[in-house]
């Protein structure tokens, strides 16, 4: 069990739900996301999402976008993202997951990635761009180191498929709430929590939603039918709007406060 | 063996590498291509289009004084710039479009490059009255002005991406985006031999009537076999068109000619089998223009076609196998290339097929004897007038 799964593990004792944070890495620098990580545990967060820039995020929506953009000005890479982890795990045991496209873990070579990742820190991987289909090499290494790899479901998902994401996944299997791209949505979609409950009859892996969630009653209302809420854009923009300021960790720690303490 | 396998595999390129809300859909459109590939019906209406709308077969065209002024080569071009549209993206677009109605979708999307298969998209989309929306990029709108013009006038929206290099690999970026957000009435016609399964499978069959044409018009001409085949190579397809009918014809030798851009020593070109490396995006494992940390290169050619990082994932596997050879002109070649082709055949090439004409003088000097090779003139050169008077 790595960390990932003993969170789960308590959090079920504690009849409590996950709440998950996403920052890019290296946005505004390396120094302000290892703060961020640290202050996000004191936070009530339960996991970090972190993730590596990519040149071409097709994923992401406008926000995350600019913000992967942003840390590849800061010449970030995945090296550079384990060493800060590694700085990370000196003082904490946050459960910590990257989500990254697979072009930089394919160049990287899975064996390696798993291997150098797990020995910095890191609990678990996110692939938007990679089905379980295409994740053979990658799912045999992590198994090896107790690896977490995160698959998705979308509301587009056939059933026959659903299976299949669930066994490929460990950790947590990632939920999208809305067909489409990360960011922040008014509204989510009428039908989700009606699908949120079908999908719990099914999977008995630990469910969390992402894409689009970025008020607490938003938080609260998906935590109801799930085991967990992601929210990324949303704490991006409070990141920007702290720009430069002295606090910036503080403050957007106290955001995160604030719709942690929904869940 | 079969490729691509079912995977969508050409050994180890290839495959389905997207978001999972684009999965079932994918799949989907497999099983609907794969069904139609085989129905009368759709094959008569796709051979109705291309021959009545399009203007198919086009000409195998001997071109006597560029083969007398080249010496030691007998050139006949395939004329895809005599197509409806002006090149032979209207192939692909006729044949999706098709699909996409069969399935019932009511909207299409398409990235563009040079604007040819964004011109070509929104003419099928015109002719069977369904809403498009192009995604250009900005450096692209700027050099490609008549072709955005075309677009409009055809009733399509040309949506302008800002984000990257501002071109054809980040319009489909912006495209794939779309998709995944309009997955259920949106069907995105992409443009070259690339893209997750089944694209790059189903894109071929439908550009390799270029390759079917061209290979009976020579034996006709000839009763022979051509010993060579030239075409360029950005994504690939009017490349792979000509090639595959000719597959098993093991002494016909194939050239892909990808661009150099200022120079292959530089990083500014588009060579992507001759200098990338394996890589994943846009759907499909392949050769691709990266950084040592797994980022995509901004790259660069002259011909806004060929200006993409990656390359189609068969093309990828007939370098690896040997079938064919790859070689790189750079802008100043092209652009001798098509000054050749406009003073000794009165023919003006896209900048894209003058990069396939520009090797010819190449090919001219390598051969040992006389040898005959048939070139895809893939589109003609129109849509380049504006920024060619700035260069030339």
């Amino acid at each position: 069990m790595n960390r990932i799964d003993q969170k789960f593990e308590s959090l079920k004792k504690q009849k409590k739900k996950a709440f998950i944070a996403f920052i890019t890495a290296g946005d505004p620098s390396l120094k302000v996301t290892e703060e961020l990580v640290l202050a996000f545990e004191e936070s009530g967060v339960d996991i970090v999402e972190l993730g590596v820039p990519f040149s071409d995020p097709l994923a992401d929506g406008p926000t995350i976008q600019a913000a992967s953009y942003r840390a590849l000005k800061n010449k970030i890479n995945i090296p550079r993202i384990f060493n800060l982890v590694k700085r990370i795990r000196k003082v904490s045991d946050i459960p910590i997951c990257l989500m990254t496209y697979y072009n930089p873990v394919f160049y990287c070579g899975d064996a390696r990635f798993v291997r150098e990742a797990k020995s910095a820190g890191v609990d678990g991987v996110i692939i938007p761009d990679l089905p379980p289909e295409e994740a053979g090499a990658l799912i045999k290494e992590s198994k090896k180191k107790d690896f977490s790899t995160i698959f998705f479901l979308s509301p587009e998902t056939k059933k026959e498929r659903i299976k299949i994401i669930e066994k490929a996944s460990t950790g947590f299997v990632y939920y999208v709430s809305i067909a489409g791209v990360t960011g922040a949505r008014k509204a989510l979609p009428k039908t989700l929590k009606e699908n949120l409950k079908k999908i719990k009859r099914v999977v008995k892996k630990p469910l969390c939603v992402g894409f689009g969630i970025s008020t607490g009653s938003q938080a609260k209302e998906i935590s109801e039918v799930s085991d967990g809420v992601i929210v990324g854009s949303a704490i991006i923009k409070q990141i920007i709007k702290n720009k430069g300021k002295k606090n910036l960790a503080s403050s957007v720690a106290r955001f995160v406060k604030g719709l942690a303490k929904n869940v | 063996m079969q490729r691509p396998d079912l995977k969508g595999n050409f050994e180890e390129f290839g495959g389905r590498f997207v978001p999972e809300t684009l999965m079932s859909l994918v799949v989907d459109l497999e099983k609907t291509f794969n069904a139609l590939k085989k129905d009368k019906g759709f094959k008569k209406e796709f051979a109705f289009y291309l021959r009545e709308y399009a203007g198919r077969p086009t000409n195998l065209y001997f071109a006597c004084s560029l083969s007398e002024k080249l010496k030691t080569l007998k050139v006949y071009l395939k004329r895809e710039d005599l197509l409806h549209t002006g090149a032979h993206k209207i192939n692909n677009t006729l044949g999706q479009i098709l699909v996409a109605r069969r399935m019932g979708k009511t909207r299409i999307i398409a990235e563009t490059g040079a604007g040819q298969h964004g011109v070509a998209t929104a003419t099928a989309a015109a002719l069977f009255g369904l809403k498009c929306d192009v995604y250009m990029g900005e450096k692209d709108i700027e050099r490609q002005a008549l072709n955005v013009f075309r677009m409009k006038l055809l009733g399509a929206k040309v949506i302008p991406v800002t984000s990257g290099s501002k071109t054809l690999k980040d319009a489909m970026n912006e495209a794939i985006r779309d998709w995944v957000t309009n997955v259920k009435n949106t069907f995105y016609i992409i443009g070259s031999v690339a893209g997750p399964h089944p694209y790059p499978m189903m894109v071929r069959e439908f550009q390799k009537i270029i390759g079917i044409e061209a290979r009976k018009q020579f034996l006709a001409k000839e009763k022979k076999l051509p010993d060579y085949l030239v075409a360029c190579v950005g994504g690939g397809s009017n490349a792979l068109g000509l090639f595959h009918p000719f597959f098993n014809d093991k002494k016909v030798k194939m050239i892909g000619v990808e661009a150099a851009g200022y120079g292959l020593n530089t990083d500014k070109h588009s060579a992507a089998i001759l200098k990338g490396k394996t890589g994943v995006l846009h759907g499909s494992k392949s050769k691709l223009l990266q950084t040592k940390d797994g980022q995509i290169r901004e790259v660069h050619s002259i011909a806004a076609g060929l200006d993409y990082p990656g390359v189609g994932p068969e093309h990828a596997y007939y370098k690896k196998i040997g079938r064919a050879d790859y070689v790189a002109v750079d802008d100043k070649q092209a652009i001798k290339g098509l000054k050749l082709l406009c003073k000794t055949e009165g023919i003006l090439p896209a900048l894209e097929s003058s990069h396939a004409i520009g090797y010819l003088e190449k090919l001219a000097k390598k051969v040992k004897r006389k040898s005959s090779v048939i070139v895809c003139l893939s589109g003609r050169g129109d849509k380049d007038v504006y920024e060619l008077k700035e260069i030339v």
